[in-house]
Parts: structure tokens; sequence; C-alpha cells
């Protein structure tokens, strides 16, 4: 275990020395596997455990005496073990909290009697001694960092001598080399992420974010910076007493989301170190592969808007390259000759020539020729474009002869398939020509002028181009279909819908960009595809609503689609033939869900039946993300959640668990933790199987996923028997651990989840207990500036604060002030969760007392002006316990709380009734007691 | 002409040209009276000449064309007296205004097959577009453009590979795409001509 304890483990210490060890999975792992092996051991090995170690294993225990039974002498604070060495000595000592222990029977008995706290044992155990072994076995068999051959030395000794001792000796080696292969085997899926960063590596990402950094909202960063600007010639900036850590530099980051911070890059990888002002090398968070990996998992934020670059990255790196390979291939190409070139190069150009060269005539007869090549294929399309017959058909657009427009545009919509074409196009300024097509009163031209915008619309400054121009109007127009006359009314319905269709696909590729959306509805569009949506054409039908999911990202869109009845039609087509159609039917939903009466009108038009009907497709991803989000916000609605029941979704749910993409595993656990509202559905989710899955999505590091994934444990955790198994696999523990996650949202479900945990854990406060750093951890996310973490934390400390020894170390980790700190605030829900926490606070020592010097006492009084009974009922109970201090009392009658108080002892609420008349029976008695004092 | 011949020859056209209904009828017989007033034939009792056609194919279509124009008046003299008649007037303004597309490949078939052959050959393609290409003076023979022209055109048309194309060639070419009914020239109305002065006349029967 000494390799792995020293190169696998993660220590806080940057150094050697002593360190002390994290909660991270990692190491609570190993930490596990080591309790495992030396709990068994004597069991397994009794002869081997007999053996005296060269030096006892010593350290501070948090054992009592009376722990100890059967088989010890027990002498006030001292403990020692009937069983001796050789040289008399017990092999088992305990003098205050100094334990020493010399073989491995005791080591197994003191972790078999210590059930609660074999983890925090093992943990001091290891960490005052580094290396156990050396301890165990003597120093030859100590590891040496970079060769292990202590079993090469062993052999050699072997055959030196045939003292039993050594072969006992050699054994327990073995014995301990196995445990440590075990471990590394088991945290080498850890090591073998730990990338080797080189000072080269970590400048070319400095670099690179450089480039995006800097002042404005859609930075992703607002700096970084290296915190030396000296490089020494080997290119590291870490000083060289660092370097030996094998430490390359130091930066402050700014995102935008959060403070800012100090991290080191080593060659190890990335993690944050303690410096504020200057450098602390400590380590303070796991280790990250690369800074872009560290910062993922640090600001939101910086995600959002990185996704954001990276797309646009690709459309300018895709726009850089089409320049390229016109200005420096195409001249090389022609040198080159025709054995290079594909025989269509020629055959193209010579069309060009005369649609160069003719009059309408000719060019229609080339134009026409032209389409014989084939146009999907790349070749042909870059030729067209090489040769510069992409102008000439633009150019052509630009005439009034509608044959050569038509010929041109036929042409141009099967090459704009190709991104670089569309790039061309743009360049060429070929969407302002189209665009101005749209006002020709030729429909063929118009379609087709339409379905090209559509093809090259695909990134943001075609778009932009567009609209601009008066595309976004002129496309709306040709959903319009006022044309239609009385008479002939067929062929014109038919034409009308072909040109709506046409229109539609334009303004879906356009609608991609947030102020084209804006466009569409100013320029009427929402009525009309509202009109289109009632249509039975799934050609028509797909685009319309395509459009429609794409602007559901806009409140006003999805006010719209509520109140112009396209709900309904939105759920017909849940029903389609097309699997498209229904995806972008369920996305629609998805995202108009969001508002109650949304959700209302998809179940009075019977949408739930459907979407649950479409889970067991389960093949087409895209499909199943779309249905599973729909049903995920349908949910949130109490009525939807017993409609879902009848349908059995949540059984279905649970079995689509496994082997699902993120983006599907996210809506499917949104979607259980909604359905968790109904009891009988925690139950379902726990006899299908669904526990263990969820506890073990715990461990992911998909924010989105993990917001969700702490919500449905933590609604499961309120039925007992789901506790159990919740328990079983420790998942609270894992609940626990997220409270580190950068994201406020996952600290916060997850604090709101390990409420009910300690609720329904038995021997809940043994557990809390066994979190090493747990509570501290917990106490020091009162900290935080997120309003929706501090009032989940409050409910987990009032939950925390129910056993009292745990509250006796909360109020050591200083809950008190962090809680006074609080008071001056104006959030409802804060208030309630801040006012049952320091009443379940008040149950310890003097903290009634310190409440009151920290001032906590007075604002606490103004929450009862508040308009919200639950914060009546925590503040009335909080003040209560408080008045059982007499300065307290002072406090709060100075502030008028007797009046207020008064008014609740008539509310029908009965423990706010009882708490008032509580605290005012204090305040009494103390007024009471001074008057006796003064006059008796 | 007398009330009673007219509302016959009404009656009798509006039947015939069946794009068209009696009052449009009606008017397009006052308007070839109208251009008759202006022929300067000795045949005025039957119709008017070739210059008053081809002046209003000009003027009104703006074609421009020597040859097609003169294959129009071909087309539309079915009658081959070198006059138009009014009933060859309507009924040819029927098919030439609002024929369907199978009247149409009909009509501009006659129009190109320049001998009535019932072929359009690889010559009369050339008669046809020889003025379509710009000059280039780099080009050492003219005409080598035109021929490749013609080239392309066969190879798109010439379904048989007969090396001609025979009315089946043409419909087949046409049909699959509609661009090419005018493959060798403007013979029908163009819908960018909408000049006021035409819409009173023969275009406002055009849509």
């Amino acid at each position: 275990m000494g390799a792995a304890l020293a190169r696998a483990a993660q220590w806080t210490a940057a150094g050697s020395g002593t360190g002390t060890l994290e909660i991270t999975p990692l190491n609570e792992s190993l930490l596990n596997q080591i309790v495992k092996f030396a709990e068994d051991f004597s069991t397994r090995h009794p002869q081997e455990a007999a053996f005296v170690f060269r030096e006892p294993l010593e350290w501070k225990t948090q054992l009592g005496c009376s722990a100890f039974g059967e088989g010890y002498e027990i002498d006030e604070a001292t403990v020692q073990s009937e069983a001796k060495g050789e040289d008399g000595q017990p092999l088992l000592l305990l003098t205050a909290s100094n334990i020493k222990v010399r073989n491995f029977d005791q080591l197994s008995h003191l972790l078999q009697i210590n059930v609660d706290k074999k983890l925090k044992e093992a943990q001091a155990c290891l960490e005052a001694n580094r290396d156990p072994i050396v301890k165990i076995l003597g120093p030859e068999y100590g590891t040496v960092e970079g060769e292990d051959t202590s079993m090469l030395r062993l052999l050699e000794k072997m055959k030196e001598d045939d003292d039993p001792q050594t072969e006992m000796k050699m054994k327990i080696a073995i014995l301990l080399h196995q445990l440590d292969m075990q471990l590394l085997n088991s945290s080498l899926k850890h090591i073998s992420q730990d990338v080797r960063l080189n000072p080269a590596a970590v400048n070319n990402e400095v670099n690179l974010l450089k480039n995006f950094s800097g002042k404005g909202e859609d930075t992703v960063l607002e700096s970084l910076e290296y915190t030396s600007d000296y490089t020494f010639s080997n290119g590291c900036r870490a000083p060289p007493w660092r370097q030996v850590h094998g430490e390359i530099c130091y930066l402050i980051i700014k995102p935008h989301d959060t403070d800012p911070l100090c991290i080191t890059c080593s060659t190890a990888g990335v993690f944050l170190n303690g410096g504020k002002d200057e450098i602390d090398y400590e380590r303070k968070s796991d280790v990250y592969k690369d800074i872009v990996t560290f910062l993922r998992e640090r600001s939101p934020k910086f995600v959002e808007n990185m996704a954001n670059k990276m797309s646009d990255m690709f459309e300018e790196v895709s726009e850089s390259s089409s320049e390229t390979d016109e200005d420096e291939e195409q001249p090389v190409r022609h040198q080159e000759g025709s054995t290079d070139l594909p025989s269509e190069y020629w055959g193209i150009q010579k069309l060009a020539k005369y649609l160069r060269g003719g009059n309408p005539t000719a060019t229609v007869i080339a134009l026409c020729a032209m389409r014989d090549f084939n146009l999907a294929q790349e070749t042909c399309q870059l030729a067209i474009r090489d040769i510069g017959c992409l102008e000439v058909l633009i150019n052509l657009l630009d005439t009034e002869e509608i044959k050569c427009q038509i010929g041109s545009l036929k042409i141009l919509k099967e090459i704009s398939q190709n991104i670089l074409i569309r790039h061309a196009i743009v360049d060429l300024e070929g969407l302002q020509i189209m665009v101005k097509i749209l006002d020709s009163p030729d429909t063929d031209l118009k379609c087709l002028a339409a379905e090209t915008i559509a093809n090259v619309a695909r990134f943001k400054r075609a778009r932009s181009t567009v609209r601009h121009y008066g595309g976004i109007k002129r496309l709306v127009g040709l959903l319009d279909c006022t044309s239609v006359r009385s008479t002939a009314l067929i062929p014109y319905q038919a034409k009308d819908t072909e040109k709506a269709r046409c229109g539609a696909l334009a303004l879906w590729s356009c609608s991609k960009s947030t102020k084209n959306k804006e466009a569409i509805r100013k320029a009427g569009g929402i009525p009309l595809l509202a009109k289109w949506l009632k249509s039975s054409h799934v050609d028509i039908l797909t685009p319309v609503v395509g459009i429609l999911q794409e602007c559901a990202s806009e409140p006003s869109y999805r006010l719209a689609i509520r109140t112009e009845g396209m709900i309904e039609n939105l759920v017909k087509n849940l029903s389609s033939e097309h699997e498209e159609l229904q995806m972008h039917c369920a996305s629609a939903i998805f995202k108009c869900a969001e508002d109650k009466e949304t959700r209302d009108l998809v179940r009075q038009h019977g949408g739930l039946q459907p979407l649950s009907v479409l889970l067991n497709n389960s093949e087409n991803k895209k499909l199943l993300a779309a249905v599973t989000g729909a049903i995920w916000k349908c949910a949130i609605s109490a009525e939807n959640v017993s409609k879902f029941h009848e349908y059995k979704v949540t059984e279905a749910l649970v079995g689509l668990l496994t082997d699902q993409p993120e983006e599907v595993l996210v809506n499917i656990v949104g979607a259980l933790g909604e359905c968790c509202q109904e009891p009988v559905n925690r139950s379902i989710i726990r006899k299908c199987g669904g526990i263990p899955p969820l506890v073990k999505l715990l461990t992911g590091t998909n924010q989105a996923l993990l917001v969700n994934v702490t919500k449905a444990v933590g609604a499961c955790a309120t039925e007992p028997e789901n506790m159990m198994i919740i328990d079983r696999l420790d998942g609270v523990r894992l609940l626990w651990s997220l409270l580190k996650n950068p994201n406020a949202d996952v600290q916060a479900n997850a604090a709101w989840a390990i409420c009910p945990c300690i609720e329904n854990a038995k021997d809940a406060g043994e557990m809390v207990r066994s979190f090493v750093g747990g509570l501290e951890l917990i106490v020091n996310l009162l900290k935080s500036k997120n309003k929706e973490v501090l009032a989940s934390v409050c409910a987990a400390i009032t939950n925390i604060a129910k056993d009292e020894e745990n509250l006796a170390v909360i109020t050591d980790h200083g809950v008190v002030p962090l809680l006074s700190k609080l008071v001056n605030t104006n959030n409802d829900k804060l208030r309630h969760h801040l006012a049952d926490a320091i009443s379940h606070c008040c149950m310890w020592g003097n903290n009634r007392v310190t409440f009151g010097e920290n001032k906590a006492v007075a604002p606490l009084v103004h929450y009862l002006k508040s308009n919200d009974p639950l914060v009546h009922r925590a503040t009335a109970q909080a003040l209560y316990q408080l008045s059982e201090d007499p300065s307290n009392c002072i406090t709060m009658h100075e502030n008028g709380v007797v009046k207020l108080l008064l008014a609740m002892v008539g509310s029908t609420d009965e423990t706010l009734q009882e708490a008032a008349a509580g605290c005012i029976a204090n305040i009494r008695r103390l007024a009471l007691a001074t008057e006796k004092a003064k006059y008796g | 002409m007398s009330k009673k011949r007219l509302q016959q020859l009404v009656e009798s056209l509006s039947r015939s040209a069946k794009h068209f209904n009696r009052g449009e009828v009606e008017c397009l017989i006052r308007l070839f009276d109208t251009l008759m007033s202006a022929s300067h034939s000795r045949f005025a009792a039957v119709g008017f000449d070739r210059n008053v056609f081809l002046d209003t194919l000009h003027r009104d279509f703006g074609m421009t064309d020597d040859v097609l124009m003169d294959r129009v008046f071909r087309t539309f003299d079915r009658g081959n007296d070198n006059c138009i008649s009014v009933v060859e007037w309507v009924e040819g303004l029927s098919v030439f205004l609002r024929g369907t597309l199978e009247e149409r490949i009909k009509y501009c078939f006659e129009v190109y097959d320049l001998n009535g052959d019932g072929y359009i050959s690889r010559e009369e393609m050339f008669q046809m577009l020889k003025n379509s290409l710009l000059k280039q003076p780099s080009e050492e023979d003219p005409d080598e453009g035109i021929k490749d022209l013609v080239d392309i055109a066969l190879k798109k048309m010439d379904h048989d590979h007969d090396g001609k194309l025979s009315f089946a060639d043409f419909e087949e070419a046409v049909k699959n795409e509609n661009l090419l009914l005018e493959a060798f020239g403007p013979c029908l109305p163009d819908v960018k001509v909408h000049q006021p002065s035409v819409k009173k006349n023969i275009s406002s029967y055009y849509f």
C-alpha cells in the first residue's frame, strides 16, 4: 500500500511530511479497501496477525476508553491490552487520546470495535504514519519512490537465512504488496486520467484562452494572468524549489461568475491552490488534466461561452479555409493541367463559357446541361466555385430573365448543401439578390429563392444578412396565402402550400438567431405559423413545428403558442407517422411546458398519453431526448403526474436509466424527480430497481444531470425503505461530496437532498459523523452568496442539529456566528429555514447567549411581520428558544416582540400558538423577577 | 359585321379557343378588326397580313428574332395563305397566351421545326442559335462555339440518339425540365413584359 498511498492518494500538503487526506471519492475508496484489509487480517491470517511490528503505529484516536471491553485493562484514561509482546510491553496502549498498536490482531480488533468511525480512524492512522510498512516491517521494506524492489530484496534475504521470523515478514510483505496492487488497480482509472502536462502545453492553452478573454459578456473569462513574468530556461515560471514538486506555473483566473481562482499548473495537472494575495502552494481541489477541464467544473458561464466560441470558431475556420483554397490551390491546379483534375472540371468550365458569353437562350441551354452533372458531389460544387462560375450564377439572379434566374437557382440550391459554397455565396452577396427575388411575381422563382436561402442561412453571418436586407419579412410573406381566390381553388391551394413550405424552410434556418425570432414575430409570423400548424401535410408541418420549437426559447412565443391554440395541434402531431415531426413537437412542448397553463393544456388535449407511448421508441435518441424532456416539464404539475402514473411512466423511465446519452439522462432523471411528488412513485422507483442507478449517477460530472439527480435522490429518500437502500449504497456520502461541487444549483439540491436522508436514516447522527470533515464543510457553505444554497444548508443544519453530538461539533465550527450573519435577509424561504436552524442550534451550551451577542435576535423579531406563515412558525419557535436567555428577552422586548407575538397566540397553527405563548411567558417571568428584585 | 354574325362567331370561337370566355373572344375580335384596318392587304376581307402580325409580336411581346417571328406567323397561319384570319387569330392566341404545357410544347416544336419535316435538325438548331453567342475575337472559328452549343443541346435532348430532335424527344426533354420549352429562342410571351399599353391589349389575357 506504500506505492498506492504515495502516488494515488490525494494529500492536501503538496510536499512530504505530515499532510491530511482529503475527502475525495478516490481517497474514500482507498481507505475503505485498507480498512477492510486490516479488519479481516486477524481472521484470514491468524499467524501473521500475531507478528509484532518493528515499531508501533501511533496516532491520535477518537476512541474512548469505554469502547474497550474484554481483553483490556482499563485504568482511568489508560487502556492496555492483556496480550503482551515478548518484551512484556502491551500490544495496544491507549493513553489519553494517544494510541499505539503493535500487531495486526490488535489493529483488526480495534477496527471491529470501532463500528462507526473506522474510516476516520484509518485516516488518522495513515496521516500519522505516512509509510506504515516501514513501521511494521522495518526500514528495509520502505517504499522507494520510483522503484519497487522490495520483493527482490526479500528474496535475497530468504536465500541468506532461513529464520522463521524472516519468512513471516516476507509473508506479511507479500500480503501488503498484494493490497498495494489492488489499491493501485482500483485507482488506475483516476491515475490514467493524469495526463502529464508540460510548460509548452500550458502556455498554448493559456494563449488560447487569452484570445477569448477580456471585458464583455460573451468572453469566456474576464482575465487570466500568470503570477510571474519571468520564465526559466526550461519554460517553467514556478520558482526552482517548487519545480522539484513538478509545478510549472501559477495563474490567477477571473471567471465571469465566481471569485478569482488561483491555480497551480503542475506536471500532474491543474488544481486550485490556497493563494489569494500571494501564492499558497497547498492544493485545495482535485487535479484536472488541463485548465479548460478545471474551469468547466468551476464556472458555468465559462462552459456556456466556450461552447459559443467554439461554434463561432468553426464557422470562421471554414470560412478562412475557403479563401485559402481559392487563393492558393487554384493556380497550382491550373498549372498541373488535366492530369490531376476530374473530368467534371473541364465539362463545367466549357458550360461556364456559354453562361458568360451567351444570350438568354444559350444561357438556359448551358444551365440545363450543367444540372446533368452530379451537383451533390463536392468535386462539382468546388469546380463551380473555383472556375468563377458561382459569380456568374449569382449575376444571373440579378437579370430580368426569369428563365435564367430559375436555372441558376436550381443549381445554387443544390450546391449550397456544401458549407464552403454557402460561405462563398454570402461573400459574393448572393443572399441580398435572393431576398430581392422574394418580391418576384413568379411563384416558382420565389420558392427556389426561399429554398436556397434555407440552405445558405445555416451560419450566423448569413442569418443576419437575410434579416438586414428585409428577408424575414418577405419570407413571412410567403406563409401568407391571401392570394387564394374563390375560383380554381385546388391548384392554387397546392401552390400556396408549396410557397409556404419553402418560406418555412428558410425561416427555420433563420430562426436559430434570437434577433430573427424577434423579427419573425414582428413581421406577423406567429398567426401564420398557427394557421399552417393546422395543416395535415407533413412537408409543411415539419418546418413549421421546427420554427416553433426553435423560437419557443423566447417567452413571447411560448405565450403565443399557448394562447393561439397551438398546443392542441402540437399534441395531435405527437402521433404523426414521421419521427422528425414527432421530435419537433415534443421539443416544442418541452420548452413551452415551463409554464403551468401550457402543462394543463397538454393534459387537456390528451398529450400525456402519446408522450408516454413514445417512451417505447428508445432507439431514436434525439426523439427520446425531446420526449423525456417534455415529460419532465409536464410532470411539474401534480395533475399530470397522476396521469403519468396511469400510463406507468415511472416504470418506463426507470427502465431507461441505463445506457443513455447524457442529454437523455438529464431529462429522464428530471422527470423521475418530478414524478416523486406522488409518494406512490417513490415506491415504484424502488420496486423497479431505480435507486441503485440513480445513486450511481451521483458520481457523474455533468452539472445539469447532477442538479436533477440530487433532486431525485432527495425525493426518494423521503421513504424510509428507499433510504435503507440509499444508505447501503453510501448515497449520503456521495450527496455530501457534491456539496463541494462548484455549481450552486448542485450544492443547493445536494443540501436539500441531505435533509430527508438525515430524517430517515437509522443512526443518522453516527452516519453524519462518519463523513470525515463533512460537518465543517457544510457549516462553511453558510458563507455562500447564493440564497437557495443558504436556505438548503440551513435546512440541513436544522436536521444535523437534532443530534446533540453533531450540534456540539458544528458549534465548534462556528455555526452560530455564521447563522447570525445571515439574519438580515428579506428572502422568506431563507428566513424560514434560517429561523428553524437557529431554534435547533439553541439547544447546545451557550449558543442562545452567543446568538444574542451576535445580534441575531432583533432582526428575527421583525420576521414576524412577514406574510409567510411558515416564517411565522419557525421564527416564533426560534424566539421561544432564544427567550430562555434573559438578555435576549430584553432585546426582544425592546423590539416590540410582545405585541407581535400576542397576535400569533390567536393563530390556528398550534405549534405557532405554543411557541408564541412560551416566548411571552418567558419574557413575563423575567419581568416579574426583575420587579421582585427591585421591590421585593 | 352584322350583330348576328358576330354572335355566331363568338359562339363558335369560345368553343374552339377554350381558354377564352365569350367576353374575351369578343374583345379579341374587336382587336382583330383594329389590326385589319391597319393592314394594306388586298385580301382584307380574309385577314391581316404578315407585316401587321410581326409588328404586333414586336410591339406587344418584345420579340426581335426575325427567323422565329416568321415561324410564329407560319404557325398561326394554319391556312397557309399568308394572312391571319379571325379564327386563326383567336385560336392561335388561345395557345400562345394560355396554352397548357402540352399545347405549348406542340406549338414550340412547330415553331422550331423550320422546314416542317417533323424534326428539329442540327442545321435548324444552328440556324436558330447562330446569334446566341457574343462574338469572341479569341475564337478562331466563330461558328465553333455555336456548333458546340448545338452539341450540348442535342446531348441534353436527343434521347434516341439519332442526331435530331423528334417531337417525342422534345416533349420528354421539356417535361423533365420546363426551362427547355423555349430552348431555341423566345416564341412565347414573357412574364416580364408588362408595359401599360400592352395591358390594355393582348397581354391582359395572359396570366
